[in-house]
């Protein structure tokens, strides 16, 4: 029988660097994150994978970080809303939020900007309807939404403008 | 959250000696554990986590298809084997809930999903599905999302699944590891109606585990369809839902399958539709025909009478889109 | 003059922050010594404590202190009921129990782990009491709640009704329900606590409020307001339900005092639920008669909202009946009935969103018994001066709303009949309705200073709960002062900050925008003042009309060569700064004018006619609110108040078990607010309004129209696809079946 309020080691990488902590194992991911490592931009705002607020982007899935138990994570390679932008340089997705009004308060936009992250990844030129679909797991109170989708329609244009241009230089 | 210990298993063996101690859950993707245990519904003293064992494959299976009991929602729904050829099935798992869920929830996990009954997600209240006598709230509560079929005295909790309902259409065949051995569970036997009994719930015993579900071929597969009637237009508990499947030649529907969601205490086969169907040409008159069978000894309650017309309406027209669609 | 920047899209100027997660909220700034207090909510909704065991979860290894009525300090202030509301809160200070969820006990423990199993332990006893939550079996009860000051009176009476009504050639009689609401900011309501000594504490706090905070929390506490700092940088939505000082705060502010320790208590989605306010159900009755050319002769509404045991917020939303028509005979009133639930409070559009549902979705039917286009019948009766307060409006310019909403919707391919049109299987239906909001201003101050370096700082009290309020004021501030917009920070959030009002009534742009611009104005006076009178430079002699200010330059209007930098000035009369702080009061011009925005909706529903799910295919709405400061966010605030009505409409209700009056819909998944795809394309028309009496700077708020009429105009497009009548909303589809 293992003590259940003792804390265990974990090891994870974050954003492509490694992390060790000492965690409860009731502690969840979310918890881990914000609490531990000070990366707060994954938010709770429900607790239960109902509002999205908590989405990073583990193994290459989008999951929500409150469902999951902090122990689960070892090994894993977890990215979250920090490790987006590379240095001060924005990705496409954050441009266009940022651009075409897809934040207002920020409380869902970091884990909507990593299910729109991760759509593009796996498919680069989504229809608007692919694009609702991504994001259909992510609330937003502010918005209307409407703003959302075109933020994320933009970026898919700026990637493929840039995608283009390379081809035309080449 | 009350605290509890970890562990992780690699190997079944090991998983399965792991399941006779006291007070132990096994954890696949953990989209209803976690959420039960932070509400303080389930208080597992260890949670030993499942992920990693060597059940995730989609492979074909004769002519049929056999799952991994850890393939998630979004593997399967994707899956070439799957979106083509059980296409009821895609339809089922991708009407529920969200891509990061999808992405979480395995398809073992989703087999043993809990109901969303708001009294028995409150521990505060009484259920009698978590705490045996306690009473059942629900039947002159608020139960606009309770069941009209299936239901009893002790318990009138909807089951949430869309892909149970599906998996129950194409007779698919829950495979189950234990210390006896293996068995097969037919889908029709695996869940169970709460009657006096609303703990009980499956016929998983304890200790057991589901290593795959197999999917045979079948004459109607393939033509295949699910309807998810809901309170929004995505990410929501259906209201209603059928996953019908119909082997239609010379005119005739030779065998029919007719499964309810939404509206029952397990995923509910209507049987008497089905029969509506057989013999007769796939018409409008039989399908509304098989929906008001399906309905038949529903038993409504003051928020959820609503029901009754819904899933009559919702069995017609997944049949009338099915036909429409081939 | 300088390039404005006021009116051009630009972007959040916070809006790197929040797309890179770096914005910090107020439960996520890092305090030395924190402790985590979770709360323990009662689980009945009416009677008294009689045994509180607390022995296992003071056990819990990190616990700090559990604190309950039998050893919580008594906070004599806190349940002493505000100014503006009645609304009092319950800080373990006896053995009631008022309402389900009411906090019993705080527990507070090292980690938060600790805190959540430790509050799980605590077990309550009660002696229950029988609980009433069916307002509709209480109605008989209601009572006019007392006019609060500011106010408008709970009724209201002109002309003759019952006169008109005998003569009338049409009339409705019908009776509209809107359910209870909860905001549900997808932030959750958190506050970390730092007592220092006794008597400074400081609030790190997601409120709309901070002002109305401090006052609240040092009234309670008996602290000087200057000992208390209230500060609150970020606010991840409000929405009304952070407009107030609930329960939560003074606790997390009594565990910090009792533990000596900063206190984090951030409360959970359920206690959203619970005790942070909601929209409350209403029940209205409305009568409306019109001639037979369809001129309203008659308007009658009368509202009962339900309250709690112990407060009077009343949701007043008859008072948009008595000035958006013209129409001679008009009598409202509002009552109250007292339920054993949590106290209400403002939401989006107190008053008008849900008043506004019963009196539009009136007029539509009215529309169909005169056999007149709904849109006629609303030009008809179009009001030119305000016919309750018998003022002109400041402007008005709602005209231009209809046309131009209309002729962009296409609302004359309109066919009158219901049911008669459809795409595929789908019923189709159009729908309108009118919307409108006030346009307040309160007194406001900010502080605007130049630095040596030619960039400004511009303080002002204040929150931006998303609204973009960060955003704009960096605008004003820059116009005002002659700068570009990238050498001026604005900050806000934060009690030693000027003095501003609550985010809430659409007012924080009009009252923060006013003494923000005075402000900057006042500065770059000084500015121009020092180069032509101060010692020599460039444009010294001239007089301070011939200079202008252009990106931190003041130059000759008559010689453009001519020209000195705010930082040339600043240094050759050897000061490091010129500031100037503005204490700014409502715009004199106000009290002989109506001051309102105005809108109209035009909305394209389709509804699965077996099923009748509905779903809005097309929304146009024009809106004219005066000086549109940024057309970036102001879009942002009007989408998102339309999908507000959205989910008024269709989606949202709080539900309670009839028999113990405790929440059963108290997470996102039974309370559902609308998702993407129940989103369509929306056209938002902004009307060029100038108004020079609203306020400094012609701005009329845009927070909150957006959401007013939209229950309405879905409720009228759904009778004209389906031919049902729905007065009860949400329209779930149930109703339609």
């Amino acid at each position: 029988m293992v003590d259940a309020s003792l804390k265990r080691p974990l090891s994870f990488d974050v954003n492509g660097k490694t992390v060790n902590v000492d965690v409860a194992p009731m502690a969840r991911l979310l918890d881990v994150l914000r609490e531990d490592l000070h990366l707060t931009g994954a938010k709770e705002g429900c607790g239960e994978g109902e509002c999205g607020a908590c989405a990073v982007i583990v193994d290459d899935k989008l999951v929500n970080s409150c469902l999951i138990p902090a122990l689960q994570a070892r090994g894993a390679s977890v990215r979250t809303i920090e490790g987006v932008a590379k240095g001060d340089v924005l990705h496409d997705v954050q441009k266009a939020f940022l651009t075409w009004g897809g934040a207002q308060c920020g409380i869902c936009t970091p884990g909507m900007v990593l299910a729109a992250v991760s759509l593009l990844e796996k498919n680069p030129k989504p229809t608007e309807q692919d694009v609702r679909v991504a994001l259909a797991g992510n609330l937003c109170r502010c918005t209307g939404y409407m703003k959302i989708f075109e933020s994320v329609l933009k970026a898919c244009e700026t990637a493929m403008a840039r995608e283009s241009a390379s081809e035309a230089a080449r | 959250m009350k605290p509890f210990a970890y562990s992780r298993e690699t190997g079944l063996d090991h998983a399965l000696a792991r399941g006779k101690e006291d007070g132990v859950r096994y954890l696949a993707g953990g989209t209803t554990l976690i959420d039960l245990m932070r509400l303080g519904v389930e208080e597992p003293s260890t949670v030993v986590d499942l992920r990693a064992l060597p059940l995730r494959d989609i492979k074909a299976d004769g002519d049929g298809v056999q799952i991994g009991a850890l393939a998630t929602n979004t593997e399967v729904a994707y899956h070439p084997l799957i979106a083509k050829a059980y296409p009821v099935l895609s339809e089922a798992l991708l009407s529920g809930a969200s891509p990061q869920l999808r992405n979480m929830a395995s398809v073992g996990g989703n087999l043993l999903q809990r109901t969303r009954c708001s009294y028995f997600r409150d521990p505060s209240s009484p259920c009698n599905k978590r705490m045996a006598g306690s009473g059942c709230p629900a039947l002159d509560g608020y139960n606009r999302s309770n069941a009209i079929l299936g239901v009893s005295s002790s318990c009138i909790a909807t089951h949430p699944s869309d892909m149970a309902v599906a998996l129950l259409a194409l007779d698919a065949v829950v495979h189950v590891r234990g210390g006896g051995g293996e068995r097969a569970v037919p889908m029709g036997d695996f869940h169970v109606a709460p009657g006096s009994t609303p703990a009980v719930e499956t016929a998983l015993q304890k200790g057991e585990i589901i290593t795959h579900v197999t999917v045979p071929a079948s004459p109607f597969a393939q033509r295949s369809h699910y309807v998810k009637v809901r309170d929004r237009a995505s990410y929501a508990f259906a209201l209603s839902s059928a996953a019908v499947a119909l082997d239609v030649s010379g005119g005739v529907v030779k065998s029919a399958r007719v499964v309810l969601g939404g509206v029952a205490t397990k995923p509910w086969r209507a049987t008497e539709a089905e029969a509506e169907l057989v013999g007769k040409p796939p018409t409008s008159m039989s399908f509304d025909a098989a929906g008001a069978a399906a309905v038949r000894g529903a038993v409504p309650r003051t928020h959820n009478a609503f029901k009754v017309e819904l899933a009559k309406r919702t069995v017609a027209r997944a049949l009338r889109d099915l036909v429409g669609k081939a | 003059m300088t390039a404005s920047s006021v009116g051009k899209p630009l972007d959040r100027v916070d809006g790197r922050l929040k797309v890179t997660g770096t914005a910090t909220f107020s439960a996520e700034v890092a305090v030395a010594n924190v402790a985590h207090a979770v709360i323990v909510g009662a689980t009945i909704s009416k009677g008294k404590i009689t045994a509180l065991d607390v022995g296992e979860a003071q056990r819990v290894p990190g616990v700090v202190a559990v604190l309950t009525h039998l050893n919580a300090a008594k906070v004599p202030g806190a349940d002493k009921p505000t100014e503006m509301t009645d609304k009092v809160v319950q800080v373990l200070q006896n053995d009631a129990v008022l309402y389900d969820g009411q906090p019993i006990a705080l527990v507070v423990a090292d980690t938060l782990e600790h805190a959540s199993h430790a509050a799980s332990l605590v077990k309550a006893t009660y002696a229950a009491e029988a609980a009433i939550c069916e307002m509709d079996k209480e109605i008989g009860a209601g009572f006019a709640p007392k006019a609060a000051p500011g106010r408008p009176p709970p009724d209201s009476n002109r002309g003759d009704i019952d006169a008109a009504l005998a003569t009338a050639f049409a009339r409705v009689d019908a009776t509209y329900t809107t359910p209870c609401e909860n905001h549900n900011p997808l932030e959750m309501h958190a506050t970390i606590a730092v007592f220092q000594g006794e008597d400074h504490l400081t609030l790190y706090d997601a409120t709309q409020g901070i002002f109305g905070l401090r006052k609240r929390i040092s009234k309670a506490f008996d602290l000087k307001p200057e000992n208390v700092r209230v500060i609150s940088h970020f606010v991840g939505g409000g929405f009304g339900s952070k407009g107030s000082a609930w329960s939560h705060v003074f606790l997390a502010a009594m565990a910090s005092r009792a533990t000596g320790r900063a206190v984090k208590l951030s409360i959970t989605r359920q206690q959203m639920f619970a005790f942070v306010g909601y929209r409350p159900q209403t029940i209205q009755q409305v009568t409306a008669a019109a001639s037979k050319d369809g001129t309203l002769v008659a308007l009658r509404h009368e509202v009962t909202s339900a309250t709690s045991r112990f407060d009077t917020f009343a949701e007043p939303s008859a008072n948009v009946t008595r000035m958006l028509y013209a129409c001679p005979n008009v009598k409202t009133s509002h009552r109250l009935v007292r339920l054993d639930v949590a106290t209400p409070t403002f939401t989006r559009a107190p008053g008008e969103a849900s008043g506004s549902f019963a009196l539009e979705s009136a007029l539509d039917e009215l529309s169909y018994s005169l056999k007149m286009d709904p849109l006629a019948l609303r030009l008809k009766n179009y009001a030119e001066t305000d016919p309750d307060e018998k003022k002109p409006f400041s402007s008005k310019t709602l005209r231009d709303c209809y046309t131009q909403g209309a002729a962009k919707f296409g609302w004359s391919k309109r066919k009158p009949e219901p049911r008669s049109m459809r795409d595929g299987n789908w019923l189709v239906g159009f729908g309108m309705a009118t919307a409108t909001y006030p346009s307040r201003q309160s007194a406001a101050s900010a502080l605007a200073r130049v630095k040596k370096d030619g960039s400004a700082q511009v303080l002002a009290g204040s929150q931006d709960i998303g609204t973009g309020t960060y955003t704009i004021m960096t605008q004003i501030a820059a116009d005002a002062l002659g700068m570009s917009v990238e050498r001026v920070h604005f900050d806000l959030g934060d009690t030693t900050f000027p003095e501003t009002p609550v985010s809430g009534g659409s007012q924080t742009a009009s009252s923060v925008g006013s003494a923000v611009k005075r402000a900057g104005m006042a500065v770059r006076t000084k500015l121009i003042d020092l180069a032509v009178k101060g010692k020599g430079g460039p444009l010294n002699g001239m007089s301070a009309e011939q200079v202008d200010a252009e990106a931190g330059v003041l130059v000759s209007k008559q010689d453009r060569t001519k020209s000195d930098s705010y930082e040339a000035v600043l240094a050759r009369n050897g000061l490091d700064q010129i500031e100037e702080k503005i204490d700014e009061k409502e715009k004199a011009e106000r009290k002989d004018h109506s001051t309102h925005a105005f809108g109209a909706h035009f909305i394209e529903v389709k509804v699965d006619p077996d099923f009748g799910e509905v779903r809005v295919s097309r929304v146009v709405s024009a809106f004219a609110a005066g000086k549109i400061l940024n057309r970036k966010t102001a879009r942002s605030q009007f989408i998102g108040g339309i999908v507000w009505g959205l989910g008024l409409a269709l989606h949202e209700h709080t539900e309670r078990d009839p028999r113990t009056s405790r929440v059963v819909t108290k997470d996102l998944a039974d309370y559902h607010v609308p998702v993407h795809a129940d989103v369509p394309d929306m056209d938002i028309v902004m009307v060029d309004e100038v108004d020079p009496y609203v306020n400094e700077i012609g701005a009329k708020g845009v927070g909150e129209i957006g959401i007013v009429g939209v229950g309405a105009a879905i409720a009228n497009a759904v009778y004209h696809a389906t031919g049902k009548r729905v007065r009860s909303l949400p329209i779930t589809l149930d109703k339609l079946l």
